[in-house]
Formats: structure tokens, sequence, C-alpha cells
């Protein structure tokens, strides 16, 4: 003890930093620098895909934590954007609310529906449980389309744009920093909750349900929490969304999508939230790629021209899982750590 | 005085009967063996103990606590910690997360103190952290301290889930066969900490095991159960000569 120079609260808080040492704040701090730049640097459309990149982060992070980290899967997840979706937009819309109303109330509507959600699923696993939230999310999308006085029906609804006491966020720039600060937000909340008290409980569960439940985790609190956890993130990047589009619309939130986010967290890496936004930025690039793609072998193979379609994105998520699933189960996150481990060996490795 | 009390205890699944009106007491700062060859319920008193297991009759008291209908958290609050026969261990998590679930119960954060995370959260964190830092130290097994368990040798796995029982600073510690599958040299270190556990923190300890060795030479009071009966209950050297156990390990030829 008389060796140490700090005090044991000192020397475990260094241990828990997540910028430890003085490379990893050096990279931070070159990748926030090239954040905020970034809109200067590229074009609008670059701009675009980042904040479309932001808002399928937070909603990743949210399907991530009930899935990746407390082991309930969720094929209903794009219902619980749909959910934060048209209550951020009936009461920015509707009722003239400002933002920092319309996101959190999202949010907190998407939360209680994942209550309700989780409540009746308590005692489903696997299959069952798939099943069970599939088809909460099909019902939602039914309601959506039918509940015609309430959310335009096939028609959707719209949303004005963001508006910072009198500053107006009218261009795709501008939206960029408002979703890049949300974004930035709920990563570091997602990852505080992971490394304190809770976090810990759901990966308990996901890993062991019955040594938790033995070691004083209330199983049936923190798995309703997961899922009222996972459907606030997901409700607050329905807002986002329904912000940078202006308009949504039922096939916006269609099983489809919740097959998606399942892809992005599978592609990033279950139980990471690097990986959930590595997931996510992939899966909203890919189809800019498969498009390159498509244009490359239509100048080579002329009989190809005008065969591409948004499906073609569909078959390549689906291969997509299935190759990690097969070759990489940890997603690009096992490949980020394996990255990092060789570089800082580097160059003792053998 | 008896900490925790089992009366006429029966347990079914379907035609089995996994014990049958099994009834002893467990004594306030003894250790307490609980023998009995393969398939004698052992393990399913235990699931009963710590509530997975809901029983058919009869009832386990513990300080005054009907345990029956209770969930396993509620009797984990109650200062009731155990291990697994075969490791059930957080595998992901790193040994020092291991430790710190097992301190849930004395850890008190939320969804938003832990999402804002400086404040009440670190505080908590390094101080719970502290106490788990000592049963680390106690259990010699600073060296694996950030790895993840699942990593670990089944020596040293078996170590780590006997801290995480004791970080939730239990009153009444389970250990279902804490040194099957280990050398001489391993066997003696766990004794030795079960010892420990009993002497320096006073806890009381039920245990299951089938090295007779350690059972004598460690346990104050033995119970053994053959198919689900209750055959003997007393000290180490009553039930050793107890004819009924005798004939119950025949077959086996385990008790030397
Ligand atoms: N969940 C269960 N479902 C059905 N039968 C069970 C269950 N758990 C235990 N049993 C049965 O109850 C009996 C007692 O099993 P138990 O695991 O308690 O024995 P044990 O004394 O711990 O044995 P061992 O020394 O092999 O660990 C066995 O016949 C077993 O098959
Ligand atoms: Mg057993």
């Amino acid at each position: 003890m008389a060796l140490r120079s700090k005090t044991f609260h000192e020397s475990y808080h260094e241990d828990i930093k997540i910028l430890g040492t003085m490379w990893s704040k050096a990279w931070m701090g070159l990748f926030v620098l090239a954040m905020l730049i970034l809109p200067y640097a590229s074009d609008t459309y670059i701009v675009y895909l980042v904040n479309l990149s932001c808002i399928a982060t937070v909603a990743a992070l949210g399907l991530n934590l009930l899935t990746g980290f407390t082991g309930q899967i969720s094929l209903g997840h794009a219902a619980f954007l749909a959910i934060g979706s048209y209550t951020a937009a009936l009461l920015g819309d509707g009722l003239d609310m400002p933002f920092w109303i319309t996101l959190p109330a999202g949010g907190v509507v998407a939360a209680l529906a994942g209550v309700l959600v989780g409540i009746p699923c308590l005692r489903l696993k696997g299959l069952y449980l798939a099943m069970a939230t599939m088809s909460f999310g099909v019902m939602v999308e039914y309601i959506l389309v039918t509940w015609k006085g309430l959310t335009g029906g096939e028609r959707g609804m719209y949303m004005p744009e963001v508006d910072i006491f009198g500053y107006i966020l009218d261009t795709d720039e501008k939206v960029y920093y408002f979703l890049v600060a949300i974004t930035a937000i709920m990563v570091i909340a997602a990852k505080n909750i992971v490394r304190t008290r809770v976090g810990r409980a759901f990966i308990a569960v996901r890993d062991r349900d019955i040594a938790a439940e033995v070691m004083g985790v209330n199983l049936t609190l923190y798995k309703v929490m997961a899922f009222a956890l996972g459907a606030f993130y997901a409700g607050v990047a329905g807002g986002m969304y329904a912000y940078v589009m202006g308009h949504i619309h039922p096939e916006h939130f269609t099983l489809l999508s919740s097959v998606e986010y399942l892809a992005m967290i599978i592609v990033g890496g279950l139980g990471s939230i690097l990986g959930s936004i590595f997931g996510a930025v992939f899966i909203v690039v890919i189809p800019e790629f498969i498009k390159l793609f498509a244009q490359a072998v239509e100048r080579v193979v002329p009989a190809m021209a005008g065969k591409y379609d948004e499906e073609w994105n569909i078959a390549v998520f689906g291969l997509l899982i299935m190759l990690f699933l097969i070759f990489e189960p940890g997603g690009f996150n096992a490949i980020w750590q394996r990255l990092k481990t060789g570089f800082k060996n580097w160059p003792f490795t053998y | 005085m008896a900490q925790l009390e089992i009366k006429d205890l029966t347990l079914t699944f379907g035609g089995i009967t996994a014990l049958s009106e099994v009834g002893f007491e467990v004594s306030d700062g003894e250790i307490h063996a609980l023998i009995g060859p393969n398939g004698a319920g052992k393990t399913s008193l235990f699931n009963v103990i710590s509530g997975i297991y809901r029983p058919s009759r009869g009832s386990a008291v513990f300080l005054g606590h009907l345990l029956n209908q209770m969930k396993p958290h509620r009797i984990a609050a109650l200062g009731v910690s155990r291990t697994f026969q075969n490791i059930e261990l957080f595998q992901h998590m790193s040994v020092i997360d291991n430790l710190l679930l097992g301190r849930h119960l004395h850890m008190k954060s939320g969804l938003l103190s832990g999402a804002l995370f400086y404040g009440r959260a670190l505080n908590e964190e390094t101080r719970q952290r502290r106490r788990v830092e000592e049963i680390i130290d106690f259990l010699e097994i600073e060296k694996v301290r950030n790895q993840p368990v699942g990593a670990l040798p089944y020596g040293v796995q078996k170590r780590v889930e006997l801290g995480r029982a004791l970080a939730n600073d239990p009153k009444l510690l389970l250990l279902d066969e804490p040194v099957a599958g280990m050398n001489v040299e391993e066997t003696e270190d766990i004794a030795r900490f079960v010892l420990d556990i009993k002497e320096e923190l006073g806890v009381t300890i039920l245990m299951v095991e089938h090295d007779m060795g350690v059972v004598m030479d460690i346990a104050d009071r033995v119970t053994v159960l053959d198919f689900g009966l209750m055959i003997a209950d007393g000290t180490p050297a009553e039930v050793q000569n107890n004819p009924r156990v005798i004939e119950a390990y025949l077959g086996e030829g385990e008790l030397e």
C-alpha cells in the first residue's frame, strides 16, 4: 500500500476510464475535429449519409442494448421507431412543440410501449420471442395505415424543420451538427450504462439468467427495463428521422427495417457499443456501394444496364448477415479489437 | 442457533421423487456438509433453498423467512449466496465484473445515474471495487482479475465463482461440489478458503461434496441423502460409522 501514490478512488477511476491513454485521447480528438469540419470538406450527399447514419446509430444502440447486451431478441424494433416518430410528428407539427419536447417525448412514449411489449414477453425466449415481437411490429404497421385520423394513413405525416429558439435548421449541414450532438450524447449514455450496475445486470441476464437471479438480479425488472431502454433509443431515433425526412410514412417502419437494424448489430457486433456504430454506418452506406458497383458492371456488361433495383440491397443484407454469422460472429467490433491489439503490440508481434 | 431449517421437504418431478420428507437444521457459523451418492437430491435441495425449484411439501426457513414461494433474487437479498456444480459464471465478463455483479444488491445506481456516470455511479463503482479487490486478494486471483472468465482454466473459474458468491456478503453460503475435478493442491487451497470464510468472515456454509477427505477434515456436521431420503445427520465421526451410510456408499466404494 505504501508504494501506491494514489488513493484507491483515483486508481480505480483510472482503471475504468474509456480514454485512458494519451493515444486514445489524441485519436478521439482527431475524430471529433474531423466530424466538425466534415460539412465544409465534403458534399451535401455525404453529409446526408452521415445524418442517416446518426439516426441508424441511435436505433442500433437501442436494439443492441436489448438484444446484444440483454439477450432478448426483437424483430419489432422498427415499430418503436414508428411510435417515436409519429409521437414527435404529432407534437411537432400538430402542436408546434420544440425538439427538446418532441424527441424525449417520442422516446418516452416508445419506452412505455416497450414496457407493454416486455411484460407479456417475459417468459418467451429465442424463436418465440422473435415471433411475438415481430407480431407487435406488424400490428403497429397495421395501425399506422388504418388509424387515419391519428396517423394520416398511407399519406403519412409531416414534420417541420428543427427550430432552435428561432434558428431554423433548414439545410442538411445545419441538421448535421444537431444530429451528431444528439448521437454523441446517446452513445456516451449507452456506454456508461453498460459499464455500470444496470449494464452488468443486463449482460448477466444474457449470459446466465439463473445465476443472475441467484446473485440478486430481479429478472422481471431488468428484462422489462431492457425493453423500455431499447424502445426509448428507438423512439428518439424515430423523432430524429422525422426531422430529417420532413415526412414520415408507414412504409418506413416495416418488418424489413426491423431486419435491417438486426443486421446492423450482427454485422457491427452484438453486445458492443462501438459495434452498433460500425454496423449502422455500414448498413447505411452499403447500398451506395452496391449502386456504384452496379454502375461499374453496366459499363462493362451493357446487357446489365438498368437492371439495378432496391431489391438487390435486401439480398446483399441477407448475404452479409450469413457471412458474418459464419465467419465473424463478433462483427466489425471483433475485427477492430484485433487490429487495435495488433497495433498496440506492433512491432513485437509474431 | 439454527440459521436454516429444512422441514419435511418433498420435491417431485413428474414421477421422480428427488427429495422425500427431508428435515435437518444448519447451525449458525458452522460448516455443514451434505453428502450422498449421485442422484441423491443434493443439488435439488440447493435449488429449493435458492428459490429455483418449488417444493411440493414441507418448508425451508432461513432466519425466520419462509423461502418456498420466494423469488431467487429476494432470497439473495436475505443473505443466501451460492455456487453451482457446473460453473455458472458470466462468461463474457471479466473477473472483476463477475464479482461486481455479485455486489448487485449492495449497489444502487440505476439507468439515469449510470448514464450520467460522473457523480453517484462513479463513486459507487470505485467504492464497491475496493470490496471486490479485497475478495480477489483473499482468493489469490489477482493475476487474472481483468480477464474474461470464459478463457480461464477450470480450477480458477471455480475460485472466481466462489468469489462472486462471497461478493454478496452472504450470511449463508451454499457450495455445490467446490473441489470437484481439482487436484490435491487445488483442493487444499479451496478447503483452506472455506475454513477462512467460516472463521474470518463468520459465514455459515452448507456444502455438497463427494471428497470425503475434505468433508471429514473441515465439516462440523454432516447430513447424508440417498435417493431423496435423509439417512443420517450428525458429526463427521457419527456419520462415518453409521451402518446405513456405509451401505449406501458400498456400491460406490467412495467412503474411505
Ligand atoms: N429439473 C429436473 N427435472 C427432472 N428431474 C430432475 C431435475 N433436477 C433433478 N432431477 C432429478 O432429481 C434427482 C436428484 O438429482 P440431483 O441433481 O439433485 O442429485 P445430486 O445429489 O446433486 O447428484 P450428483 O451428485 O450427481 O450431483 C435425479 O434423479 C435427477 O434426475
Ligand atoms: Mg449435484
